[in-house]
């Protein structure tokens, strides 16, 4: 699947440093004249430098997973709708306030359904990284989705989110317009909406914003995304009073925000593969693997009549949460 | 989980007990944190813990909120002994069960929530206190559990809810389990809301996070206690986000009943009346 024998990223994250001496011994014979001469050599640079990095990536910490989730090439919601998606028709605005580029919806085709698209946007150039304010959406971001679901819903689509963000946008306009009450109300209105929901973190799964377009019938997530209660920095500043590297992994860690962690305690569906040395790699590959599973899952979803799956959606949600009871009732 | 009575049913952090001269007990008189008038313990909590001098609203415990609130003797708790788990074996600077083990000593409490049946002046109701004191009044598994059993049973009875919200947000040591409490919360105001119930939502000092981005904010009728921190982010979150101070009076209930977000400020020597009067209205 993944297209292994190229290196395939201009960013170097921390941990990949190993491979960049490698890298660069290759660029040398490559860049020789007569490079041809070298083939054995290179074929074995470029043999050791895969190997060395599909290693690397077997043994990535949770927070290494972060950084993954966080890379600047690693494909965003408009590049899955491009891959996907065909004869896209974006729907822009919440009819009541603006348009917020951080949440891409609109209609579209995968494999043999048509469906409402719902993302995350974070921005590629500088310039949409700073409209899209790098993924965090307004108010208007999260009530310009819900409208489009409850479209989804009077026509009977099924609704597929792409979860890409930090965080819903923490600013002093956001909670004029009310951050909390926007979240809250999709948070409600899904859990009710009368059409399949599926969900796919496919980077960043930063908390409330990222359950804002979260309640859904099958929840999945790609192998190097995460999705937790608070970033792994915004944890180690409250708990360990500081966020450097050092607090940063230990929070990453405690916060069980892989998708391996979250599927083993039951919070997802499904775990979707990546390359084995990330997204950003190769795109193509992921938009593939998500793209069994979405529609595959719809296929399974559609069969239940609209009541049975509101009755199904609320009996998932209503079996999480670990209790025990205690010796001594409480005071009152 | 073996626990003592709570010495101290209120969140004396921001009540400074003025040392006493001779003969005084310590702790009779108390300044308040606000206007810093000396005041009589006595007589600031025969005002429900509102400043005699300033109206300042210190915050109350789950515990004290339900004895304000009810009907005398009228509070059937649900769920007393529902208490937390460690489901992720979190640690940070200290581990997650001595952090419980310390927050049940100091209030005891199980955890951060009281839910029960009660009458408000003969109106029968449903109702769950959130408890600041407890762990920063954060929601993690027992809190959404209760909150959601609360809901249903509101909705089997035909009986309104009320919530009464003082939270920091969800709790960070149960992560992903916190994080979808509030959708399972959500869910069950859905129904409720379905089942055509009644959901007062009452918000006091401080009401923040993934609390205020999930049931606080779903109220079909929404109160809130006059300069209550209400809001999504933190304060000192968003001026780190926009690097500039943040405006006098931001993310207060004043502020928010002007942004359009709450129903009504209610004092509160008024919220009994006041709850009572929007039962009635909705002839429930
Ligand atoms: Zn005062």
């Amino acid at each position: 699947m993944a297209k292994s024998t190229e290196y395939g990223s201009t960013y170097t994250l921390p941990f990949e440093q190993p491979i960049v001496e490698l890298q660069k011994q290759i660029t040398i014979f490559e860049q020789k004249p007569d490079a041809a001469e070298f083939a054995e050599e290179i074929e074995s640079l470029k043999k050791n430098r895969d190997q060395l990095l599909e290693k690397i990536y077997r043994n990535l910490s949770p927070w290494d997973i972060v950084r993954v989730a966080r890379h600047p090439q690693r494909p965003q919601t408009s590049d899955y709708i491009e891959m996907m998606c065909r004869d896209f028709c974006e729907l822009h605005g919440d009819r009541h306030f603006g348009d917020d580029p951080a949440m891409i919806t609109g209609f579209g085709r995968i494999g043999p359904h048509k469906v409402m698209i719902i993302g995350h946007q974070k921005g590629k150039t500088t310039q949409e990284k700073i409209t899209c304010h790098f993924g965090c959406a307004h108010p208007e971001g999260y009530r310009k989705a819900l409208l489009k679901m409850k479209l989804a819903e009077k026509f009977g689509l099924p609704i597929v989110t792409f979860i890409d963000t930090p965080g819903a946008y923490p600013g002093l306009k956001a909670e004029e317009r009310g951050q909390a009450a926007a979240i809250a109300v999709n948070l409600l209105e899904m859990s009710r909406l009368k059409t399949p929901i599926v969900c796919v973190v496919i980077g960043e799964g930063g908390s409330g914003g990222a359950l804002g377009i979260g309640v859904g019938d099958r929840t999945a997530m790609l192998k190097y995304s995460w999705y937790s209660v608070i970033s792994p920095e915004g944890c180690a500043a409250i708990l360990w009073k500081k966020a450097d590297e050092q607090t940063n992994l230990q929070a990453a860690e405690a916060l069980k925000l892989t998708a391996v962690d979250n599927l083993a305690n039951g919070l997802i569906d499904d775990v979707i593969a990546e390359p084995s040395t990330g997204a950003h790699r190769d795109p193509q590959a992921t938009a593939k693997q998500m793209e069994h599973w979405i529609v595959d899952r719809i296929r399974e979803l559609k069969r239940f009549k609209p009541q049975t799956l509101v009755q199904k959606r609320y009996e998932r949600l209503r079996n999480i949460g670990e209790v025990a009871l205690a010796a001594t009732p409480t005071q009152h | 989980m073996t626990q003592t009575p709570s010495p101290h049913p209120i969140d004396t952090s921001e009540l400074k007990p003025i040392h006493a001269k001779k003969g005084v007990p310590e702790g009779l008189w108390i300044r308040c944190g606000k206007c810093a008038a000396m005041l009589f313990r006595k007589a600031v909590e025969n005002n429900l813990w509102v400043c005699t001098k300033c109206q300042h609203h210190f915050r109350v415990s789950g515990q004290q909120r339900v004895k304000q609130l009810v009907d005398k003797d009228s509070f059937e708790p649900f769920n007393t002994t529902m208490a937390p788990v460690d489901p992720l074996g979190f640690v940070d600077l200290k581990g997650y069960p001595e952090r419980i083990a310390a927050a049940q000593k100091k209030t005891g409490q199980n955890d951060a929530v009281q839910t029960g049946m009660a009458y408000i002046k003969g109106r029968k109701v449903i109702l769950a206190c959130m408890d600041f004191t407890f762990l920063g009044g954060s929601m993690g598994s027992v809190v959404g559990e209760k909150i959601t059993q609360a809901i249903e049973q509101a909705g089997e009875n035909n009986l309104p809810m009320v919530i009464v919200c003082s939270s920091g947000g969800a709790r960070m040591m149960e992560s992903g389990f916190s994080l979808m409490q509030m959708a399972k919360v959500s869910a069950a105001l859905a129904r409720f809301d379905d089942q055509d119930g009644l959901f007062i939502s009452v918000l006091t000092d401080p009401t923040t996070g993934g609390v205020t981005a999930s049931f606080a904010m779903l109220g079909d009728v929404i109160l809130a206690e006059p300069k209550a921190l209400i809001g999504f982010a933190g304060p000192r979150v968003i001026e780190q986000t926009i690097r500039q101070e943040l405006p006098e009076g931001f993310q207060r209930a004043e502020f928010l009943l002007e942004c359009g977000f709450i129903d009504r400020l209610v004092h509160r020597k008024e919220l009994r009346t006041e709850i009572s009067r929007i039962i009635d209205y909705a002839g429930k």
